[in-house]
């Protein structure tokens, strides 16, 4: 362990290879922030272990000075898992596509997010597969005109923080590629919360799928088409003189149209709680969809539970108490033997 | 226990080979195993067979339902379960009828008569009673095993189902009688098993199945089977998958490293799971995954992370597992993957015996990605062969393949123990210096890359599956050096040879016949080789444990008989690669029927070909 971490800047996490990205792709942002926040996190900069799978958003590892694996499509979970479930001591971050995460790697996404492990998911939403020459995604909307779709897609798309909380996720969290404050800060709870942490992050690619999130990655439109959640603080977003809230009941959400200097709890607005032990506040959450309502950005659900790598260290550290180390001899002994005489 | 049984005749074998058979519900697996050790203490050498049905809970009585254990043990030595029983322990019709043909004619045929309803008989498919018929074929012995057994408990406070639940081990206790096996083993594991009435009612039918066999009229021989001339040492059983998985944790033991086993259950390979599963108090980690894929990429993960990754699965597994193994061949990580091979294609025949992912293991890869690989070729060789895996593994930088079989993963075999001194300790080093380090130097002499692991200041290094360069590992699309990196890494895997003994020939180092065997058909094909010599013929034979690289004298072996015989239980894998490797004219000899071969049959077409004219 180094004892300079402290001293570490976002250079110190550049590494030398020269980034492929289109120019323009919001794959820059999320990297400059990445690196930005590694330095605050308190773990040695040799603690990091960046995997991805395979599309535009996988090459990340390569730019980040860190160690890394850049491994095969949709698997990055599952590397993941065997990193940190042997290592407990590193700081494992997964990224990934919403291909590479949700559609060939979906069945791993769900059970690393179920087993709880310590990690961090960063999910570059762009909703479509880059690196292959933009065909639709699993998170591409209905009717999408790619080239595996001429006709539009016809399927339905799947939201990958409804996914998550499904899969019992203890934290949730969607950011924007372009808005870096806030993605630093929802990097920095990410990492701090013990197990499985999915942060979904709307990327643009100006290249297949230019302007999916052109409204909230405005700075002007996201005030009205963006709710920004802060813990213990009301659903209320929109610009100054269109104030409104979201009130949810029965699972139910709706608009609530806010005068000005209103009370907005007193008005029925919802005061958001990231703890709830249920997910289905979140995925209620989850549920909103533009144009009818705002995006939520921010925490949905932070709630904790044990997590794989403590119970399986746990469990290698209670046999070895309860058992005593294992000694090779006596497993080769134990149960029936019989000796064989010299004769 | 060695009662005498007064005015009974004893009889002197030199071997016997028992199977019993019954309904999958009648524990006869578990029978055979207790028969197994019994006899191992006995001192015979010996060699078994389980084989039950692919169905958990099939139909009572039916002939999908049956399930049978074959022991083979001697006083000489003893190479495979053997062809034809000389015994069969029929519990009900069903297994009679699935089993009578496979009896050596004469041979001893027990059976419950309780058993012979109208009802189990047309269950098992027989239109009228098959005994009368038999009892001029075979030595028909027909006890009334659930009436006694049932005497036997009457006055215990025990229900009829589970008295009858018993029943195995009235017959276990006669059999032991019958082959003067002591019976205590199997008393302690009833102890250490079972309390209360329980265990009185097994004990007590076991005790009653013994002195059945003492005073019954129906049988008036018993017989012996003298000690075998056995290596002196600590002896156990063991089966192929008990093997695998000790030498799974003795991997890690040896090489002072900590073990991370990912794995998704399959047939025949599940029990490896559960047996590592056991020893997390040797800091042994298993993790059940999803599926074989994650199985892997865990696996690999953790060898990233510095610890012994190892796979365990079974053909449509290690299908799903080749991707991975293609980026182990990439990222140069050392990984141990064990394939217990079972019939197919697909699913075919899970619980069935064959030897046919060979090729699937050295090339079942897109693009060029070599990859050693070592075949078991007796369950106490795969302790051996798993060790050696992770050896292999960690020097070379490399993924390594193990390759066993369903027949190796259940038979067991006695084993000696080996002394934990005499075991090799491989030597495991992490890279640590950030001056000398570039991820993908290599060691001159194995090729290796360092091994350099997250934790290690200054060696961040990112590897992956894209093309590498040249000692930076950087990503590269330099065509030269993707041929170069291509070249070194086969030619890494082909120094592996280096680590290999030269092949040791059984029989005469050249002449006529040679016959090439590979894996888990070690027994029958040496038990045929050495039958064939003993009647006068000229064959020798070889058996290959390292099938990549393959030994360094194989080829000069090769070419020193005129004619090769390649018996595989696959439809000609291994000799396809010796006839393109060596350019020799190897004839295989194959067998996809899920069981494995008979000496006789091996006999057969060594005669045939020893007969045949040399033809180029
Ligand atoms: C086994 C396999 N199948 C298909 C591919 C081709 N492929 C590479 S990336 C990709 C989709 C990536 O999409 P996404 O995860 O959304 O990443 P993006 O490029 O959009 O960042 C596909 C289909 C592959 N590399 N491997
Ligand atoms: S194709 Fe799209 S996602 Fe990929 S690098 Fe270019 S802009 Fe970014
Ligand atoms: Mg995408």
């Amino acid at each position: 362990m180094t004892d300079h971490f402290n001293q570490l800047t976002s250079k110190d996490f550049m590494s030398d290879q020269d980034i492929r990205w289109c120019p323009g792709c919001g794959d820059y942002s999320i990297l400059a922030n990445v690196q930005r926040v590694m330095p605050d996190l308190g773990v040695p900069r040799e603690n990091f272990v960046f995997v991805s799978g395979i599309g535009c958003s996988s090459r990340f590892p390569y730019y980040m000075n860190t160690y890394g694996m850049h491994t095969i499509h949709g698997r990055a979970p599952a590397f993941a898992t065997g990193i940190k479930a042997s290592r407990p001591d590193l700081s494992v971050w997964v990224v990934t596509g919403d291909g590479d995460g949700l559609s060939i790697g979906g069945n791993h996404m769900l059970h690393t997010i179920r087993r709880n492990i310590d990690i961090q998911i960063l999910l570059f939403n762009n909703r479509v597969y880059g690196l292959t020459k933009g065909q639709y995604s699993p998170t591409s909307q209905i009717g999408m005109y790619t080239s595996s779709s001429p006709d539009g897609s016809i399927d339905h798309p799947i939201d990958p923080l409804a996914f998550a909380l499904g899969a019992g996720a203890t934290f949730v969290a969607r950011a924007i590629d372009v808005d870096g404050a806030h993605l630093q800060q929802l990097l920095r709870r990410a990492h701090d919360h013990p197990g499985t942490a999915m942060i979904e992050i709307l990327q643009n690619c100006p290249v297949y799928n230019d302007n999916e999130w052109a409204e909230v990655e405005d700075r002007k439109s996201r005030i009205d088409a963006a709710l920004v959640l802060e813990d213990g603080e009301p659903l209320v977003y929109g610009s100054e003189g269109h104030r409104r809230g979201i009130s949810l009941h029965d699972g139910i959400a709706r608009v609530i149209e806010l005068k000005k200097d209103q009370d907005p709890i007193a008005a029925g607005v919802a005061v958001h709680n990231e703890a709830y032990q249920t997910p289905a506040y979140a995925f209620a959450l989850a549920s909103l969809r533009r144009p009818d309502f705002p995006l939520p950005i921010g925490v949905f659900r932070a709630v904790e539970t044990a997590t794989y790598d403590a119970l399986l260290q746990g469990q290698v550290a209670g046999a070895v108490v309860k058992r005593g180390a294992g000694s090779l001899h006596d497993l080769l002994h134990s149960g029936d033997t019989w000796t064989v005489e010299e004769r | 226990m060695s009662r005498k049984a007064p005015g009974k005749t004893v009889q002197q074998l030199e071997s016997v080979a028992i199977r019993f058979t019954g309904d999958s519900g009648d524990g006869m697996q578990l029978t055979g195993t207790k028969f197994t050790e019994s006899t191992a203490i006995a001192g015979n050498e010996l060699s078994t067979l389980p084989d039950y049905p692919a169905e958990i809970r099939a139909p009572i009585g039916t002939l999908a339902g049956v399930s049978g254990f074959q022991i083979h043990f001697s006083s000489k030595s003893v190479r495979t379960p053997a062809d034809h029983p000389d015994v069969l322990v029929a519990f009900n019709p069903a297994a009679l009828r699935a089993n009578i043909d496979d009896v050596r004619p004469t041979g001893m045929v027990i059976v419950n008569s309780d058993s012979f309803t109208a009802k189990s008989l047309k269950r098992a498919g027989y239109a009228e009673d098959p005994r009368p018929a038999l009892r001029d074929r075979y030595a028909m012995v027909e006890i009334p095993l659930t009436r006694l057994n049932r005497e036997a408990l009457k006055d215990l406070d025990i229900n009829m189902r589970d008295a009858d639940r018993c029943k195995n081990f009235f017959a276990l206790g006669l059999m032991y009688w019958l082959y003067h096996r002591p019976v205590e083993s199997t008393e302690r594991w009833l102890e250490s098993r079972f309390k209360g009435s329980v265990l009185e009612a097994n004990l007590r039918v076991l005790r009653a199945g013994y002195a059945f066999g003492e005073t019954t009229e129906i049988l008036p021989v018993s017989y012996i089977v003298p000690k075998a001339k056995i290596q002196p040492g600590v002896y156990r059983n063991i089966t192929g998958n008990k093997a695998l998985a000790w030498g799974i944790v003795a991997a890690g033991e040896l090489m002072q490293t900590d073990v991370f086993l990912g794995a998704y259950p399959i047939t025949p390979a599940s029990e490896v799971l559960h047996e590592v599963a056991r020893y997390r108090h040797f800091g042994v980690k298993t993790f059940q995954a999803e599926d074989e894929i994650a199985a892997i990429c865990a696996a690999i993960g953790a060898s990233f992370a510095g610890e012994l990754g190892v796979t365990t699965t079974s053909g449509p597994g290690f299908v799903l597992k080749q991707e991975a193994l293609g980026l182990a061949v990439m990222a140069e990580l050392p990984l141990v993957v064990i394939d217990i091979q079972r019939a197919g294609p697909s699913t075919g025949m899970p619980t069935k015996i064959e030897q046919a992912d060979l090729l699937l293991a050295l090339y079942g890869r897109n693009s060029d990605s070599p990859i050693p690989v070592i075949a078991a070729m007796s369950p106490g060789d795969c302790f051996h062969t798993v060790i050696e895996a992770f050896a292999w593994a960690v020097k070379y930088m490399t993924p390594v393949i193990v390759l066993s079989n369903g027949h190796l993963a259940n038979s067991s075999e006695p084993w000696r123990i080996p002394d934990v001194d005499t075991l090799p300790r491989p030597k495991v080093g992490y890279w640590s210096d950030p001056e000398t380090f570039l991820p993908y130097a290599r060691d001159p002499e194995t090729l290796a890359r360092p091994w350099a692991i997250p934790g290690t200041p200054g060696l961040e290094h990112r590897i992956g599956g894209l093309a590498k360069e040249q000692g930076t590992g950087n990503v590269s699309y330099d065509p030269r050096n993707n041929e170069d990196m291509i070249r070194l890494r086969a030619e890494k895997v082909a120094r592996i040879a280096a680590d290999i003994p030269p092949i040791e020939i059984d029989g005469p180092g050249s002449g006529e016949l040679l016959v090439v065997g590979w894996g888990g058909t070690f027994g029958a094909i040496t038990a045929a080789v050495e039958a064939a010599r003993q009647n006068g013929k000229a064959v020798s034979s070889i058996h290959l444990r390292h099938l990549n690289p393959f030994p360094k004298n194989l080829g000069s072996i090769l070419r020193s008989f005129d004619k090769i015989l390649v018996p595989e239980l696959n439809e000609g894998q291994l000799v396809r690669l010796l006839r393109t490797e060596f350019l020799v004219p190897a004839i295989g000899m194959n067998k996809v029927r899920g069981q494995p071969f008979l000496i006789e049959e091996l006999l057969a077409r060594i005669d045939e070909m020893l007969s045949e004219e040399t033809s180029p």
